[in-house]
């Protein structure tokens, strides 16, 4: 008691003084759910703050913590150090101009967030895509799907302690860069999903490429599976670490892998589905414990998943055309463009002033992250600017569950359970 | 405008219990948005959590829409995860003081997106557990996302690190 | 045998600023100030294919008092420019900085209220790279300049 009300005068912050004294203010005032005892005769209460620059969070996270020896009593985050302001970007930008900040929100998915930006401006323009086109997209977002949950795997793997772990998968994720280089043309942060369509059609040494991986790291899967699922060290660290009820995790706001480890079987794919998801088999892998473990057990799983999926899409893709062929929707291709002049015209209009939904309607769409439910919210005012362009993003709800979790865990589970949630903060902070 | 049969229902049992309060249903392509007034917002969403079983709260966000009148609109997305069902709140208040009632006593989740809501727009949720920024520090004095917050920010309002090194003591 | 017959009667004379300096640009041990999405391109410089270690930045050390150079890899916000600050006071000298891709150079294409429009607004920048997100090929090469810097540009009678 007399520790914790001396902590805000004992603050000398040289920057933010009102914000530090606010949070370590809040800090004291947090009710904890943990059994302490009130009066502590050696003080041994501690303040410790796992900085915005640390090996482990995963970014700029900042998590202040009381410690009770190596147990956390309370504890709170702190975010924003990458906010920039999109939302605000947005609202000065056509709809396709807005699609590189899109990629750099959750920057190790990168193309899930193109498709998500291009679904929902196709539903409030009220735009159809052809098949082929959805079909490439969905094989782009699994792709990324694939890429997020390597990175998630190889830092957690790396933050337990197993760090070769982080080499080997990003063997794989060096393998899958190439993939979109051929594609798409950069690396990682593809603009390929365009509205009306994508960028460009699969030549068939890119039909190949993926292929091959695909079958390529099935045995690796297999092969890491083995090594990891019964690995004592790996499964004391991770078993009833952080567990979360059904109920507890709907009422926080969890979404994506993290809910289906606790048992709720929400996947954005199959309630309300986008692309093609609705003519393809998989299964949503859910687990009832709700700790670390399920949670990486379910998106081990969802690698399998998807690696099934991008079979089944190119089984069922048709020749045709990959973007919609109205000029007022979506930008002409290079040809019309460069041989015809109502192509340039229509060209340049569609930069200049972009696709403009009918004046005053507001809609959303959501698909299923690697992370959870991105879903973006537009309202529109007639031009081709957005009025409101809102990302619920699915990482700030996620970390919102981290300050509930944390509590009561010991100090040194604190990296595998930021590992286990896997935020990442350009998507939380926006 | 086609509402479907469930969302329906749930309009209907809203509108016989809090008949001045609705006041306004709207749909696009599947979302139904239904505004109400600001002082029922929390009883309604009592209603809907307990009676309709909507308890995945999904975001709380905020618009400007720039008029003297009901500037700021605060946005409610919750599902109901036993129809299956998605639907859309909306309340609107004054530029002068905006209030509402927060509604972290019903779902958890609000309490971050409340703060959100705050941070970017200026409106306050009374009873609040804890509602400071969430995003800039709590120095910075201004509401980014209100239309008259210049794009680039204005200068002086947040500060810089001084380039002398810092001696520390 | 083969330094012998190199050395003739045994003597090396060199300066001592040129060994000095060579050892240091052979051994640079980065800080990798991981932000954003360059954070990622950074890991996958330091990752199998394009790896790092070969020029001598064999580990990447998380701490500032046991590392001399700081990538700056992300666009950098009002509010951890004081956090990057700091840790830059930490690290001993002679350090240097990278501000990797164009975020951290200018501000990038985040042209807004939150966003520090380049990290040589508060830091003194060596190198800078430009991309979004530069290829690791890029980092590299500017991990060379950076280690030509320190072998014409540094001289030991700066240490203090």
């Amino acid at each position: 008691m007399e520790l914790e009300k001396k902590l805000t005068s004992k603050i000398q912050s040289t920057f933010f003084k009102k914000h530090q004294e606010a949070i370590y203010k809040s800090l004291e005032d947090k009710h904890t759910t943990v059994e302490v005892y009130e009066d502590d005769p050696l003080a041994t209460h501690m303040v410790l703050n796992m900085g915005p620059q640390h090996p482990a969070t995963h970014g700029v996270l900042r998590v202040i913590l009381e410690l009770d020896g190596e147990k956390i009593i309370k504890n709170k985050l702190d975010i924003g150090y990458l906010h920039r302001g999109i939302e605000k970007i947005a609202e000065n930008k056509t709809y396709q101009e807005f699609m590189p900040y899109t990629d750099r929100t959750d920057y190790l998915s990168p193309y899930s967030n193109n498709v998500a930006l291009c679904t929902a401006v196709e539903k409030i323009a009220k735009i159809e895509v052809p098949d082929r086109a959805q079909y490439i997209r969905m094989i782009g977002c699994e792709l990324a799907r694939i890429s997020s949950h390597l990175l998630w795997l190889g830092t957690m793997v790396m933050d337990a302690g197993a760090v070769s772990f982080f080499i080997w998968t990003f063997r794989e994720r060096e393998k899958l860069y190439d993939i979109f280089d051929n594609f798409g043309g950069h690396r990682f942060t593809i603009s390929h999903s365009r509205i009306g369509g994508v960028a460009n059609d699969f030549t068939p040494e890119t039909i190949k490429m993926i292929k091959e991986w695909v079958t390529d790291f099935k045995k690796e899967l297999v092969g890491w599976n083995k090594f990891l699922n019964k690995n004592r060290i790996f499964v004391d660290r991770n078993k009833d670490i952080g567990t979360i009820t059904a109920d507890e995790a709907i009422d926080i706001g969890l979404s994506g892998p993290n809910l289906r480890a606790t048992g709720i079987a929400y996947d954005i794919r199959k309630i309300d589905p986008y692309c093609k998801y609705d003519e393809v088999e998989f299964e949503v892998p859910t687990r009832l414990e709700g700790d670390n473990l399920a949670r990486y057990y379910c998106r081990m799983e969802e690698m399998t998943q998807s690696l099934s999926l991008i079979e089944q899409c190119f089984d069922k893709m048709k020749k045709g055309p990959i973007r919609v062929d109205n000029a007022k929707q979506t930008y002409p291709s290079k040809d019309e463009v460069y041989y015809s002049m109502e192509g340039m015209i229509h060209d340049f209009m569609m930069t200049d002033t972009g696709i403009c939904p009918p004046e005053g309607v507001e809609c959303y769409h959501a698909i299923e992250a690697p992370k959870g439910e991105l879903g973006y919210y537009i309202q529109s005012d007639g031009t081709g600017h957005p009025w409101r362009l809102e990302i619920r993003s699915p990482s700030f709800a996620n970390l919102q569950g981290l300050e509930y979790i944390l509590d009561g865990e010991m100090i040194a589970d604190t990296v595998v359970l930021i590992g286990g949630l896997d935020p990442v903060m350009g998507d939380s902070d926006k | 405008m086609n509402i479907s049969s469930a969302h329906q229902k749930v309009i209907d049992d809203l509108k016989n219990q809090y008949p001045d309060d609705i006041l306004e249903v709207t749909g696009y392509q599947g979302d139904i948005l239904v505004r109400t007034s600001v002082n029922k917002i929390h009883d309604i969403c009592r209603r809907l959590y307990d009676e309709h079983r909507f308890i995945y709260l999904v975001d709380i966000f905020g618009t400007d829409r720039f008029t003297s009148e009901e500037r700021f609109e605060v946005i409610y997305n919750i599902v109901s995860l036993r129809d299956q069902l998605r639907l859309f709140l909306k309340v609107r208040c004054e530029e002068e003081d905006p209030h509402v009632q927060t509604v972290t006593d019903i779902w958890k989740a609000a309490n971050w997106q409340e703060r959100q809501t705050y941070d970017m727009f200026g409106v306050i949720f009374d009873d609040h557990p804890d509602l400071r920024r969430v995003y800039l520090p709590e120095d910075f004095e201004y509401y980014p996302l209100r239309k008259e917050f210049p794009l680039l920010g204005i200068p002086g309002s947040i500060e810089l690190p001084s380039t002398t090194p810092d001696t520390e003591d | 045998m083969g330094l012998e017959s190199a050395l003739g009667e045994g003597y090396l004379t060199t300066r001592v600023d040129s060994l000095v300096n060579w050892a240091r640009s052979n051994a640079v041990w980065p800080m990798p100030m991981g932000l954003a999405c360059c954070a990622i391109e950074m890991m996958a410089f330091a990752g199998p294919r394009y790896d790092v270690s070969r020029f001598g930045s064999e580990v990447f050390r998380f701490s500032p008092r046991q590392s001399d150079l700081m990538i700056v890899a992300g666009w950098c916000t009002y509010k951890m420019s004081h956090a990057i600050r700091r840790i830059w006071d930490q690290m001993p000298d002679p350090k240097w900085c990278v501000a990797m891709g164009a975020c951290a150079s200018t501000g990038g294409m985040h042209r807004c209220y939150g966003v520090v429009q380049g990290v040589d607004n508060f830091l003194p920048v060596d190198a800078y790279i430009s991309g979004c997100p530069p290829r690791p090929d890029a980092v590299i090469n500017a991990l060379m300049k950076i280690q030509n810097k320190i072998k014409t540009e540094h001289s030991v009678l700066l240490d203090t």
